[in-house]
C-alpha cells in the first residue's frame, strides 16, 4: 500500500478522534462521539496492518484477537460501581504497553539517521519512563479503589526527598543511556524502568482515597503522554496526535477535579491529604452537640410528606450498590407528587462523573440531576435534603472554619434545607479525616446503616 | 377571655363575611370566643348551624352582638345601618377593637366616630406589604381573586372562544388579551387568560415585573424609553410625561389588535390613571371587552362607570367594583385566613396586645385606644433593582462558566516568565533537534491545543464516559506495537511488540464497549 494512503488514513483517524472527544462533551452527541472513536480506531488499525513491512500477521492476529475478546468480556461484566477500578486498570495496560514498545524499539533493527540518534534515544527513554510511572501508578490506584489495599495515604518519612532522589537518579540514568553506544545502554534503561516503577507506586500510595478522582484523571493524562512519546520514537504522527489529545483531556479533567476541591494540583500530587486532620480538629474544637437519629420508617414519612427533596449521593451509595433501590424510592415519591432532584458534587465518588453514571444506570433521568453550581441556591426552599453516603462534600466547616483541612472547598449547602437526613454507616469521619458539624445541626437526622439496606427499608415502609 | 364578634355585612351587594367556619376553628385554637350574627354567612352559603358546629355562638340581635364583642372582625368599613338607624361605629363597645378594611384616607368621618369610642382599629388594607406579612396580605389575596374574576367576566361578555382551534367548520383564532399592570391582580388575570387559551400580553412600568410576566406565560411589552417605575411598597410610581406619552402610544397600537383589555393600574392615594381613551375604545373591534379593575378609584378607562357594565360602540366595559364579593366563598375564606394570621401576630402566644415595635402591627394599626396612628412612619424603600447592563446573579454565573470556554490562556493570561521559558525551550530544541523531528513537535503542540479546546466544555456528568473513551483511544499505542511485528523471525522486539498489542487491544475493546454501555444508560 502506498505510503501516502496510510498517512491519509491516519489523518482521517486523527480527525475522528477529535470529533469523538468533541461529541463526548454533551449527552445528545455522546453516543455518536463514541462511534466516531471506534471508526477512527478501525481505520488506524487497518492502515497499520498494511503499513507493517513484511508483517508477521499470525503473531498479530494471535495478539489482537484475544486482546479484543478479553476487553469485551471485561466491559460487559464490569459493574457500574466498579467503573473507577476498570478505568484505572485499563490505564495500567497503556502504561505497560508503552514500556514494552519502548524496549522493543530500542532492541529493534530499524535504522535511524545518524543525526537523529540522540533525539531518538531521549524520546525512547522518556516514553519508557512515563509508561512505567503510569503502569505502577494505575495498578496502585486500582488496588486502592478495589479495596485490596487501604485507601489511607502511605506516609513514609522524607518521602518528598525519596521521590526527588528517584527523579534525579532517573535523569542521570537517562544521560548515561543516551551516551551509551548501540544497545549497551539496555541496563541503564532497565534500571530507570525499575526506578520509575517504584516512583509511580510510591507516589500513588501517598495519595488518599478522596483524591482518587484527580489521580485517575491524571493517570489518564499520563497514558496519553506515554502514547505521544511512543509516537515520537516511532516518528508516527497518529500516535503523537492521539496521545496529545488524551494527555490534554486528562489534564483538564484533573484540573476540574482540583477546582472542585478548591485545592492546587501540586498539593494533591504531594499527597498525604487528611493525615493532619487530628491536630486541626483539635485546634478548631470538637463539634459539640447531640446527634439525633431516625429509623427508616420515620425517614420514609418525612420524605413522603415533603414537597421538594434534593438527594445528595456520595461514594457510600456506590459502595452499597443502592442506586436501583433509590430509583424505586424516587419513583414512588414522584408518583406522590414530591419534587425530587439530585445534587452532584464535582468530586462525589471516586471518579469524575461517577455519580452521574450510577444514577443513569438506575434509569434516573438526567434532567433531574444537577451540578453543584446549578442547585446550591435551591436548598433554602427545600423540605428535605437527603444525603446518602456522602460526608466531606456536605461539610459546613469548609465554609465557616478557616482552620479546617477542607476550608475553602466548595460544598453543597444541605443544611439550608428545612430538614436533612444523613445516611451513613457510622459516625466515622470521611476520607478527609475531618469531623462534620452537619451531623450535630438541629435540623439534621442521622440514619445509620448500609445504604442499600436502609434504602430498601425505606422502600418497604413507603410501600406498606 | 376575649370575645370576637362577626357581624353580618350590611353594605349593599356585599356577600363576603370576615370569618368562615374553617377560620373560626383557627380563632378558637388561638384561644378566642367567637360570636356570629345570625345569617352572617348567607352570602357564602354557610348556615348558622355550620358556624355553631365550628364552635361559635350565634346571636340573632345585631346590637347584642356588637355589645358582646371585645373585637369586631369585619370586611367593609363601618357604615350607617339604616335598618337600626345607627352607625356601626357607634355600636362598637367602648375601648373595643375593630379589624377590617378601613381605607383611612377615604373614611375620616368613620374614624372620628371610632375615635370617640376609644377604639383600637386595625386596617387589613394597611398591613405593610413586606415578606414577613405576606400571609396577612389581604390586598394581594383579594387582588388575586379580582384578577381571576376579571377574566371570567371578560369571557362572559366576550362572544367568542378564548382558545384557538382548528375545527372541521373552520379555523378559530385565539383571543388576544392585554393586561395593563402586572401586580397580583394583573398576574392572576394573565394566568386565568392563559388557562383559557388566549394569547396574553402585559405591560407594567416596573421592569422587575418582566420575569414575573414571562413566568406566567405572557409576552411583556416594553417601551423604547427607559424609566424605572418602581415606587414604594410594591406599587408603581407616577411616571414622567415622556414615558406616559410612549405608554399611551403603545396602548393605542395594542387596542387595535387585542380583543380584551384588563386594566389594573393604581397609584396609592390618587385617582386611577386614565390610560384608555375614548378613541382607543372606539378603535377596538366590535365585541371586544374591557375589564377595569381600577373602577372603584375612578377607572383606568375614561368610559368606565363604576359598578356597572356599559357598552360603547360595540365594546363592553365592565366596571364592577365588587369582583371579590362575586366570589364570596373564596374571598371570605382567604380574608378570614389573613385576619387569623394578623391575630396570630397580635397575640404571639399570649393575650392579645399592641406591640408598636412590630413593623407589621405598626403598619396595620389605624387607631390605638382612640388615638390616630395612621399614617405610619414611611417604610424603608425597596433596594434598587440592578441597573440594566450590570449582570444579575444568574448572568454572572453564566459568565463565570463560560470563561474557561475561551481557553485558559485568554482568561488568565500567560505570565511573561512562562512565555520566556517556553521560548528558551523552543530555542534549545531548535538548536539540538534535527528538522525532520521538529515537524512532529508541530503536530504535537497543535494536538494539545485542539485537545484543550475540545474538552473544556465537557459536561461534568460525562466525565466518566469521556475518560473511558480517551482510555480506549490511548489504546492507539497498539499501532506502536504492531509496527514492531515485522519479519518472520521471532526475537525480543516482536515478542515485546506482540505483548504490547495484546494489552492495547484489551484497552481498545474494553474502553469503547464500556463507554457505549454507560452512554446507553443516560436518558432524559
Amino acid at each position: 500500500m502506498k505510503e501516502s494512503l496510510i498517512t491519509v488514513a491516519y489523518i482521517a483517524a486523527s480527525a475522528l478522534f477529535i470529533l469523538s472527544l468533541g461529541g463526548l462533551s454533551r449527552q445528545e452527541t455522546a453516543r455518536r462521539g463514541n462511534i466516531y472513536g471506534i471508526v477512527g480506531m478501525l481505520i488506524a488499525l487497518v492502515a497499520t496492518v498494511f503499513a507493517i513491512k513484511d508483517g508477521n500477521y499470525v503473531m498479530l492476529a494471535g495478539a489482537v484477537i484475544p486482546g479484543l475478546a478479553i476487553g469485551a468480556v471485561l466491559a460487559a461484566r464490569v459493574q457500574m460501581t466498579s467503573m473507577p477500578q476498570l478505568v484505572a486498570m485499563l490505564h495500567s495496560f497503556v502504561g505497560l504497553a508503552a514500556v514494552l514498545v519502548g524496549f522493543g524499539t530500542y532492541l529493534g533493527t530499524t535504522k535511524i539517521a545518524a543525526d537523529e540518534v540522540t533525539v531518538h534515544l531521549v524520546e525512547t527513554f522518556i516514553g519508557v519512563c512515563i509508561g512505567a510511572v503510569t503502569f505502577t501508578g494505575s495498578v496502585i490506584a486500582y488496588a486502592k479503589l478495589q479495596g485490596t489495599i487501604s485507601g489511607k495515604p502511605l506516609m513514609i518519612p522524607g518521602r518528598h526527598v525519596i521521590n526527588l532522589a528517584m527523579l534525579i537518579a532517573t535523569v542521570v540514568l537517562g544521560v548515561l543511556f543516551v551516551m551509551a553506544p548501540e544497545t549497551a545502554g539496555l541496563n541503564y534503561l532497565i534500571a530507570a524502568t525499575v526506578i520509575t516503577f517504584i516512583l509511580g507506586l510510591h507516589f500513588v500510595m501517598a495519595i488518599g482515597g478522596a483524591d482518587m478522582p484527580v489521580v485517575v484523571s491524571m493517570l489518564n493524562s499520563y497514558s496519553g503522554w506515554a502514547a505521544a512519546a511512543a509516537g515520537f520514537m516511532l516518528s508516527n504522527d497518529l500516535l503523537i496526535v492521539t496521545g496529545a489529545l488524551v494527555g490534554s483531556s486528562g489534564a483538564i479533567l484533573s484540573y476540574i477535579m482540583c477546582k472542585g476541591m478548591n485545592r492546587s494540583f501540586i498539593s494533591v500530587m504531594l499527597g498525604g491529604f487528611g493525615t493532619e486532620g487530628g491536630t486541626v480538629a483539635a485546634s478548631s474544637g470538637e463539634p459539640q452537640g447531640e446527634v439525633r437519629s431516625v429509623e427508616a420508617p420515620g425517614a420514609s414519612d418525612l420524605l413522603l410528606n415533603a414537597k421538594k427533596i434534593i438527594i445528595v449521593p456520595g461514594y457510600g451509595l456506590a459502595v452499597a450498590q443502592a442506586q436501583h433501590s433509590l430509583a424505586e424510592v424516587c419513583k414512588i415519591l414522584k408518583e406522590r407528587g414530591v419534587e425530587v432532584k439530585f445534587a452532584i458534587h464535582p468530586v462525589a465518588g471516586r471518579l469524575p462523573g461517577h455519580m452521574n453514571v450510577l444514577l443513569a444506570e438506575a434509569n434516573i433521568p438526567y434532567d433531574i440531576v444537577f451540578e453543584m453550581d446549578e442547585i446550591n441556591d435551591e436548598f433554602p426552599g427545600t423540605d428535605v435534603a437527603w444525603v446518602i453516603g456522602a460526608n466531606d462534600i456536605v461539610n459546613p466547616s469548609a465554609l465557616d472554619d478557616p482552620g479546617s483541612p477542607i476550608a475553602g472547598m466548595p460544598v453543597l449547602h444541605v443544611w439550608e434545607s428545612r430538614d436533612v437526613i444523613v445516611m451513613k454507616r457510622s459516625m466515622a469521619s470521611g476520607y478527609a479525616g475531618v469531623d462534620n458539624p452537619l451531623f450535630y445541626k438541629e435540623n439534621t437526622l442521622m440514619l445509620f446503616g448500609d445504604a442499600k439496606k436502609v434504602v430498601d427499608e425505606i422502600l418497604t415502609a413507603m410501600r406498606g | 377571655m376575649t370575645t370576637i364578634g362577626i357581624p353580618k355585612e350590611i353594605h349593599p351587594g356585599e356577600k363576603r363575611v370576615a370569618a368562615t367556619p374553617q377560620t373560626i376553628l383557627k380563632l378558637k385554637k388561638l384561644g378566642f370566643d367567637v360570636v356570629v350574627e345570625s345569617h352572617a354567612g348567607h352570602g357564602i352559603n354557610c348556615i348558622d348551624s355550620e358556624y355553631r358546629e365550628a364552635g361559635a355562638t350565634v346571636i340573632e340581635d345585631t346590637r347584642e352582638l356588637w355589645a358582646a364583642s371585645d373585637l369586631i372582625m369585619k370586611v367593609r368599613p363601618p357604615e350607617h345601618n339604616s335598618e337600626l338607624g345607627v352607625h356601626e361605629a357607634e355600636l362598637l363597645k367602648e375601648g373595643a377593637w375593630l379589624i377590617g378594611f378601613v381605607w383611612p384616607a377615604q373614611n375620616r368621618e368613620v374614624l372620628d366616630l371610632l375615635a370617640k369610642r376609644k377604639a383600637t382599629v386595625f386596617g387589613m388594607d394597611c398591613v405593610p406589604r413586606i415578606s414577613r406579612a405576606q400571609k396577612m396580605d389581604t390586598l394581594s389575596a383579594m387582588a388575586n381573586i379580582a384578577g381571576y374574576r376579571a377574566i371570567v367576566e371578560a369571557a362572559n361578555n366576550f362572544p367568542r372562544f378564548f382558545t384557538g382551534q382548528i375545527t372541521a367548520a373552520g379555523r378559530i383564532d385565539p383571543a388576544k388579551v392585554l393586561v395593563i399592570g402586572a401586580g397580583v391582580a394583573g398576574l392572576s388575570a394573565i394566568g386565568a387568560a392563559k388557562g383559557l387559551g388566549a394569547i396574553v400580553r402585559a405591560f407594567d412600568p416596573r421592569s422587575a415585573t418582566k420575569d414575573q410576566v414571562a413566568s406566567m406565560g405572557a409576552e411583556f411589552l416594553e417601551l423604547d424609553i427607559k424609566e424605572e417605575g418602581e415606587g414604594k411598597g410594591g406599587y408603581a410610581k407616577q411616571m414622567s410625561d415622556d414615558f406616559l406619552k410612549a405608554e399611551m402610544a403603545l396602548f393605542a397600537a395594542q387596542a387595535m389588535q387585542v380583543d380584551i383589555i384588563v386594566t389594573t393600574a393604581l397609584i396609592p392615594g390618587k385617582p386611577a390613571p386614565k390610560l384608555i381613551t375614548q378613541g382607543m375604545v372606539e378603535s377596538m373591534k366590535p365585541g371586544s371587552v374591557i375589564v377595569d379593575l381600577a373602577a372603584e378609584q375612578g377607572g383606568n378607562c375614561v368610559l368606565t362607570k363604576p359598578g356597572e357594565i356599559t357598552t360603547h360602540k360595540g365594546v363592553t366595559i365592565v366596571g364592577y367594583t365588587d369582583l371579590p364579593s362575586r366570589m364570596a366563598s373564596m374571598s371570605s375564606q382567604l380574608y378570614g385566613a389573613t385576619i387569623v394570621a394578623l391575630l396570630g401576630d397580635l397575640t404571639k402566644g399570649e393575650d392579645i396586645h399592641v406591640d408598636l415595635e412590630d413593623e407589621v402591627v405598626r403598619g396595620a394599626i389605624v387607631l390605638h385606644r382612640g388615638k390616630m396612628m395612621w399614617p405610619p412612619p414611611a417604610p424603608p424603600t425597596p433596594p434598587a433593582p440592578p441597573e440594566p447592563g450590570v449582570p444579575t446573579k444568574s448572568t454572572a454565573s453564566v459568565a463565570i462558566k463560560a470563561a474557561p470556554a475561551h481557553g485558559h490562556g485568554e482568561g488568565e493570561g500567560v505570565s511573561p516568565v512562562t512565555m520566556i521559558f517556553v521560548g528558551l525551550v523552543l530555542l534549545g530544541l531548535g538548536l539540538v533537534v534535527p528538522e525532520s523531528k521538529l515537524s512532529h513537535f508541530t503536530v504535537f503542540m497543535l494536538a494539545i491545543f485542539v485537545g484543550f479546546q475540545v474538552v473544556w466544555n465537557v459536561k461534568p456528568a460525562l466525565h466518566t464516559p469521556l475518560m473511558s473513551v480517551t482510555n480506549a483511544i490511548s489504546g492507539i499505542i497498539l499501532v506502536g506495537g504492531m509496527l514492531q511485528l515485522s519479519g518472520t523471525t521471532i526475537n525480543a522486539t516482536t515478542i515485546l511488540g506482540a505483548v504490547a498489542v495484546l494489552l492495547a487491544s484489551i484497552n481498545i475493546a474494553g474502553g469503547f464497549l464500556v463507554t457505549n454501555r454507560m452512554l446507553a444508560m443516560f436518558r432524559k
